[in-house]
């Protein structure tokens, strides 16, 4: 089980008040330039995701609080969170040996 | 190779069974050989068998982190079935399930084939409809699967609950009669016996530290235990393709979770055939050590943790003492979690990579056991031949890129 801090509404519950919404920070390119989006773009877009056994920046719904979106920096080995951030922030840097796995 | 039979036996019992063969030799590995495959699950093993046996490539080094059999192949709730519903899909899953029919007598070892029959329950009005459509499907691919009636369900399911205050009423079912389970790890362990048997050379305890590759070919690996060239290699490991592939320079679409089963205490005889809920995340069938085989969700969030949670399981059980009143006293031994690899269609991926002579079989996500032989026959041939199968074509990892998904997200959702 998850414990789980809503930087928003600052409420710390376990994994079953929130939702995860995969990784974090996915830039669309369709917002940036709409006229200009390659295949390989909008299919990196839409299917390949930053995989890594070790830290992950990733999206979090404080779904039974203040249904907010914050971000989360967790490591998928370990499972322990490393910093909880809100959407304005800017992404915490990565520990130092980058988590357990390889990391990306 | 040390021939199973009723004459064996015999003979080893007059020597107290002290003098049988070891199943595998536990070489070290050769400098280069013509195929080095990175996992030695079930799928990894499956192709070095086919690669040695349908095609002659004999030269063959099937490498692990850990031991042999010990990720998801040991790990998950031994179904078989093929009653998806594309074409693409039901082909190699029919394949797979076809080859589990005769895979004793092939490997000579007991895999404990068992085609009880296999039932995915309706709840609700939406799985019925999407049910008799894969109903008709699998009609049309030649696959022997039905519509079942819930007076036919509890004829084979006595003890489902289908009174009419049922938590979750009872409104029919898909029925596939040559559906079942086998044994998972004898099926890790037939294919090991073998492939060694033709040559092959199972590495075990030896991870893979980098991918080797000059001017866009793959050449070899570095593992552990130093330096192994290969013509060719091919990535069989499931829930860690990501790491692999990001050691060989390309990005895949997959996202890796986990996912997770539990056994209860063994009970007499209660269960003959496998009973699958999509809709309250629950399938149960029953081992022939009277342990309750339950699988539940996956994690909703990516995990490379090969361990169960608490939340996963109590939402499981709590759908099945539901479904099956009877289970409601019933203690539960062990659970625990296997990394699996999911794609955005839920199908898997099998084919070339950007990496010449580097052959990609990942993505099997929630439904790997019941394809291990399907997907070993046509990804052997498709290393043998330097080109897909006919029927690992459609599952390239360019499917995602040119926008012809295998879309199996509602056929397979959970209980894959």
């Amino acid at each position: 089980m998850l414990l789980i801090t809503c930087p928003v509404c600052n409420v710390t519950a376990d994994e079953t008040e929130f939702h995860c919404g995969g990784e974090a920070h996915i830039k669309r390119p369709a917002s940036s330039d709409p006229a200009n989006v390659s295949e390989r773009a909008q299919y990196e877009y839409l299917y390949v995701r930053n995989n890594p056994r070790g830290m992950h920046r990733e999206m979090w719904l404080c779904s039974r609080g203040c249904g907010k979106w914050f971000y989360a920096m967790r490591d998928t080995l370990t499972l322990q969170f490393h910093a909880f951030y809100g959407i304005t922030d800017s992404p915490p840097p990565l520990p130092d040996g980058n988590g357990t796995g390889s990391g990306s | 190779m040390q021939r199973f039979s009723i004459f064996s036996l015999v003979r080893n019992s007059l020597s107290y069974h002290k003098n049988w063969q070891e199943h595998w030799r536990s070489p070290e590995p050769k400098p280069e050989y013509d195929v080095v495959v990175i996992g030695a699950g079930g799928h990894g093993l499956a192709t070095a068998y086919y690669l040695a046996k349908e095609h002659g490539v004999k030269n063959v080094c099937v490498l692990d982190k850990g031991w042999l059999g010990g990720g998801n192949t040991g790990r998950n709730t031994t179904i078989i079935r093929s009653n998806y519903l594309q074409d693409e899909s039901t082909a190699i899953y029919e394949l797979a399930r076809s080859l589990y029919e005769g895979l004793s007598h092939e490997l000579n070892y007991n895999v404990m084939f068992s085609p009880r029959g296999l039932i995915n329950v309706c709840v609700t009005e939406h799985e019925m409809r999407a049910f008799q459509r894969i109903a008709f499907a699998n009609k049309l691919a030649g696959i022997e699967s039905r519509m079942i009636s819930p007076g036919e369900i509890q004829k084979l399911v006595p003890i489902i609950d289908s009174s009419s205050n049922a938590r979750y009423p009872l409104l029919g079912g898909l029925y596939q009669p040559r559906g079942g389970t086998a044994r998972h790890d004898a099926i890790a362990w037939g294919y090991a016996r073998g492939a060694d048997n033709l040559g092959v050379d199972i590495v075990q305890n030896c991870a893979v530290t980098g991918i080797m590759r000059n001017r866009g070919k793959v050449v070899g690996v570095q593992t552990q235990k130093g330096e192994i060239r290969a013509k060719k290699v091919a990535f069989v490991v499931a829930g860690n393709t990501s790491v692999l592939t990001d050691m060989a320079g390309f990005r895949v679409p997959l996202e890796s979770v986990s996912l997770q089963a539990l056994v209860s205490e063994p009970i007499k005889p209660i269960l003959d055939v496998v009973v699958m809920a999509g809709t309250v995340h629950g399938y149960v069938s029953q081992s022939d050590k009277g342990e309750l085989v339950i699988g539940g969700g996956a994690d909703g969030y990516n995990n490379y943790a090969q361990r169960g949670s608490i939340t996963q399981w109590e939402h499981t059980v709590r759908a099945l003492v539901e479904m099956f009143p009877a289970f409601g006293r019933l203690k539960m031994m062990r659970h625990w979690g296997g990394i699996v690899d999911m794609t955005g269609d839920r199908s898997p991926i099998i084919g070339m990579t950007p990496v010449k002579d580097l052959y990609l079989n990942c993505g099997w996500g929630t439904g790997g056991f019941k394809s291990i032989p399907g997907s070993g026959f046509v990804f052997a041939d498709t290393i043998a031949n330097g080109r897909p199968h006919p029927i690992a074509a459609p599952f390239g990892m360019d499917r995602f890129r040119e926008g012809r998904l295998i879309d199996e997200s509602s056929a397979a959702g959970v209980a894959h």
